[in-house]
């Protein structure tokens, strides 16, 4: 009698075989890896450093890699008042990171110029580029930022990946 | 106690021109002729032993005239004596000869000044903006400028605009009232 060769079933492989979405996965790999950028501009930079530290250790949730280069970055975390002055450095800075990229404006200054109702500070990073996470605070605890980040990881979790990184390829393929 | 410099002030009045001379908690303040500080520092720093310049500050008298003033605070380290000397400039003509020969400490003092105020310190090395870029057209510091700032644009360098201030600015008042009446409030 010829014997059935497994063709759907293979007991040696089976058990590390995971079925998902291509986004889901891409999603899952981005989200706990975020390399930030981190553009520590007045005393809230005092709070990111120490949220990388020993005590809060962002580390946690795969954000350690603080990237002085913003090539090699992925998160852009606005800590501290922006000048004028400063502004489109920061924004030149912002443009040279690779997609896909975020930002989060941590703290009063950066999110909203803060208490500098004044003629030197931009009245918030948004109005040069796009924000996806506002935290408030004076400056926000390391937790704070923590917080902040775990929910960019949650609002990561639900892009649609693939379509972004090939988007003018499939917009081409829609004629 | 009082660290007023009693010697070097009748030394100072015997030498120059002093228009007024105000004592107020120990401390004196001699306001001289415009053309005559760099002279009168020197003689300070020579004569009077005032080796240290701790601060050189621009203010804006909005309305009277001469409209603006540089204040200088000496210092002399060996005898632990304060002297602060005051001088007027006039708006048409904003000018003033630097003390950075004197104490090089007055440069980067002298080029906050000139950003802002607007008062120019002949005879300065480098007399640039120092906390405002190159070509930013307004002096912020001056009391006809809006506290919210004015909008500028400066192709790839910097850029301004003006803030919301929502009814402000909002501003205290000096007083002995409590913290709620002094909290700062828009004060039209
Ligand atoms: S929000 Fe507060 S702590 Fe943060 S940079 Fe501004 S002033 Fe400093």
């Amino acid at each position: 009698m010829a014997e059935i060769a497994p063709v759907t079933y293979d007991s040696k492989i089976e058990g590390n075989v995971v079925f998902t979405q291509l986004d889901a996965a891409m999603n899952w790999m981005r989200k706990n890896s975020l390399w930030p950028m981190p553009m520590g501009l007045a005393c809230c930079a005092i709070e990111l450093m120490a949220s990388a530290s020993a005590r809060f250790d962002i580390a946690r949730f795969g954000s350690e890699v603080m990237r002085f280069s913003p090539r090699q970055s992925d998160v852009m975390i606005v800590a501290g008042t922006v000048t004028y002055k400063m502004a489109l450095a920061v924004k030149r800075i912002w443009d040279q990171m690779p997609e896909p990229k975020w930002c989060i404006a941590m703290g009063a200054c950066a999110s909203s110029g803060g208490m500098y109702r004044s003629y030197s500070v931009l009245q918030g990073i948004d109005h040069l580029i796009p924000v996806d996470i506002y935290i408030s605070g004076c400056p926000p605890r390391p937790e704070a930022l923590i917080e902040g980040l775990l929910r960019l990881q949650r609002k990561i979790e639900k892009e649609p990946a693939l379509y972004n990184q090939k988007k003018a390829l499939f917009e081409d393929m829609a004629g | 106690m009082s660290h007023s410099p009693k010697a070097a002030i009748s030394a100072l009045e015997s030498q120059f021109k002093i228009l007024s001379k105000v004592e107020f908690r120990g401390e004196t303040t001699l306001s001289v002729e415009p053309g005559a500080i760099a002279d009168i520092c020197l003689f300070c720093r020579d004569s009077l032993g005032f080796n240290f310049l701790t601060d050189l500050s621009g203010l804006d008298h909005f309305g009277e005239d001469p409209r603006f003033e540089v204040a200088y605070e000496l210092y002399n380290m060996e005898r632990g004596e304060w002297l602060r000397l005051k001088t007027r400039v006039s708006e048409d003509l904003p000018e003033i000869h630097s003390v950075t020969s004197v104490w090089p400490t007055a440069d980067w003092h002298e080029r906050e000044a000139f950003d802002m105020y607007g008062i120019r310190f002949t005879g300065h090395p480098d007399l640039r903006r120092i906390l405002m870029w190159e070509g930013y057209p307004f002096h912020p510091l001056r009391k006809d400028f809006p506290l919210g700032g004015k909008p500028s644009e400066m192709p790839d360098v910097a850029f301004s605009a003006a803030a919301p201030l929502e009814g402000g600015p909002f501003v205290t008042v000096p007083s002995t009232a409590t913290t709620k009446d002094r909290e700062p409030r828009a004060r039209g």
